[in-house]
This record gives structure tokens, C-alpha cells and sequence, in this order.
């Protein structure tokens, strides 16, 4: 068994899970022993600067907000495109301002569609 | 079992270091109090000055400052305590982890200080928790909360882990809740937790 390579990283494996779980123990069997736990209604409350908490720390929020984020991303993200575009426009053929027409409408068309649907109206 | 002390400072010179489970048990209770990071009026402002490079309260343990209850051993009422901070100060201590200490620090803390007559200030936080060291001043200097310190750490050391002068932590019978005083009609209801505080008989 010694012999194998894999020996001596399997006794380091050994120390370090000791050198872990030791301290873990002796915490364990310290209290166990000496410190007796005492929950109570307070100590185990959610904490907050001493004020008592109100409602729910699950708080949830609307998912439509997810769309403001979605639609927000797309145009930061088109506006990266429009600038090496605007740059480079003059020398540019009809065929790459024609493919940057279609990518800008069809965002527009998101845009569009998202504002029919409403979900840029805040309520 | 004790160690007679001449024959543990004759061990110590050859090399020797003895030492009993409470020793070593109080040695590192008192030489990592983290004080919470709470301050109530102007004697916070020296609480800071404490920890800062002047005073160092480092050199004894206690330089970090949690900023939340949880992780604190050791809470220092650093100013006048109104009637309407009582109930979360309180509620602070509650929700502590075991073992924890209280230094009342300067006169509004003791006992309202200056500010005693008047109406909104309560006379002494030590109605509603146990405090350890009280420093009197208005303000204590950086150095007074020094001296509180090492006072709270001598009375860790001096400790034992069994029998009635055990430390309250280690004591399954002593209360780990201290009930929080609710706003009434005109003072805090209990206007005094009765069982870590009564009502001082005035001799004239």
C-alpha cells in the first residue's frame, strides 16, 4: 500500500480533514459539556438594527420589472453597434447600411411591440 | 485541579508551560472581545478615538467591530440612553451570542447624567441588562474605557467554569432573554427588569 504514488497525498487528505473537523469537535463537546444553549424568541428573530422586522425578509418583486431590464439591455447593447457604424459610415457600401437598417428596425419593432403590450406603462 | 503557582513559575523558567482547561478557557474569552458597533451620543466619539492608532484598543483583542449583533461578544452603551432607544438597545443585547458582556460607558449610561431630569432620558441602562464595568465621566477619556476594559478582562480570568460563580453563559438556569420595555402611557413598561435591577434604598 505505501508503495502506491498516491500514498502520501492520501495521508495529507487525512491531516486535512483532521486538521478541520478536530477544532469542530472539541467546539461541539465543549458546549455539550459546559455552555448550554438558550434560544429564544428574540435572539433568533430576523435581525435588523434592533427595530423589530415588518412582514415578509422573502420579499418578492414584480416580474415585469424584469422587462424594463430586458428592454433597457437591448438598446445599451445597440448603441455599442451605432457607434463603430457611425464612425465608419462614409465608407461604408449599400449592403452594410442596409443590414444596419434591418438590425435597428427590428429593435424598434421590439420596442414596438413591447409598448402595445403595455409594459412601459408604469402601474 | 490547581497548579500551585511557585511550581508553575519554577516550570515556566525551565521551559515548562502548565496550564488548567479554565485558564486557558478564560485566557481566550478575554483576549477576543469584539465590541459591537454601536454608538448612542457623544461618548462613542471617544469610543472611536479608542480604537483608532493613538489608543489602539487592538493590543488587547478587541479591534474588530462587528457590525452586527451575532458576531459581537461584548456591547459598550456609549451614551444617554433615551427612553426611545431603550427598547432596540435591549433588544441588541438579546440577540447576542453567548457569552456577552456590557461596559456602561459615562454618566448618562450609569445613570442618565446630566441629562437625568429630563424626561425622555432613562437613568441608567442597567434597569433592563446586566452591565459588567460601569466608567464614570462625561465623557470617560479613551484611556478610562482602557481601564474598563482590562477591569472586564480580569474579571473574565477571574472566573471559574464550575459551581455559583460560574460565568451566566454557562449556567443553564440564568436567563438568556431579558424582556424588552415597551413605550406606555408615561414611561417604559416595565419602567426595570426587577431581576437584574431593584429599586436603591436611599439612607438619609
Amino acid at each position: 500500500m505505501t508503495s502506491n504514488p498516491y500514498f502520501s497525498l492520501a495521508v495529507l487528505f487525512v491531516i486535512a480533514l483532521g486538521f478541520g473537523l478536530t477544532p469542530l469537535g472539541l467546539a461541539w463537546l465543549w458546549r455539550a459539556v459546559y455552555s448550554p444553549s438558550k434560544p429564544n424568541a428574540i435572539k433568533n428573530a430576523i435581525y435588523e438594527c434592533g427595530l423589530e422586522s415588518k412582514g415578509d425578509a422573502w420579499v418578492q418583486f414584480r416580474s415585469s420589472y424584469y422587462l424594463y431590464a430586458i428592454i433597457f439591455l437591448i438598446f445599451d447593447v445597440e448603441a455599442v453597434f451605432l457607434l463603430p457604424f457611425a464612425v465608419a459610415f462614409m465608407g461604408l457600401g449599400i449592403a452594410a447600411c442596409v443590414s444596419m437598417l434591418v438590425f435597428v428596425l427590428l429593435l424598434l419593432e421590439g420596442l414596438a411591440w413591447a409598448w402595445a403590450k403595455g409594459v412601459l406603462t408604469w402601474a | 485541579m490547581a497548579v500551585d503557582e511557585q511550581l508553575k513559575i519554577e516550570m515556566g523558567r525551565q521551559g515548562v508551560f502548565v496550564t488548567t482547561l479554565e485558564e486557558l478557557y478564560n485566557w481566550g474569552r478575554r483576549s477576543s472581545i469584539w465590541p459591537m458597533n454601536f454608538g448612542l451620543a457623544c461618548c462613542a466619539i471617544e469610543m472611536i478615538a479608542t480604537t483608532m492608532a493613538r489608543y489602539d484598543l487592538a493590543r488587547f483583542g478587541a479591534e474588530v467591530f462587528r457590525p452586527s449583533p451575532r458576531q459581537a461578544d461584548m456591547m459598550i452603551i456609549s451614551g444617554t440612553v433615551t427612553k426611545k432607544m431603550a427598547p432596540q438597545v435591549v433588544r441588541l443585547y438579546n440577540q447576542m451570542a453567548e457569552p456577552r458582556y456590557v461596559i456602561a460607558m459615562g454618566a448618562c449610561a450609569i445613570s442618565g447624567g446630566p441629562f437625568k431630569q429630563g424626561y425622555n432620558v432613562l437613568k441608567g441602562i442597567d434597569r433592563y441588562i446586566p452591565v459588567d464595568v460601569h466608567i464614570p465621566g462625561c465623557p470617560p477619556r479613551p484611556e478610562a474605557l482602557l481601564e474598563a476594559f482590562i477591569a472586564l478582562q480580569k474579571k473574565i480570568d477571574a472566573q471559574p467554569l464550575t459551581g455559583e460563580a460560574r460565568p451566566r453563559h454557562l449556567d443553564a438556569e440564568a436567563p438568556g432573554e431579558f424582556p424588552v420595555p415597551e413605550p406606555g402611557e408615561h414611561d417604559l413598561e416595565p419602567a426595570a427588569n426587577t431581576s437584574v435591577w431593584t429599586v436603591p434604598v436611599v439612607i438619609r
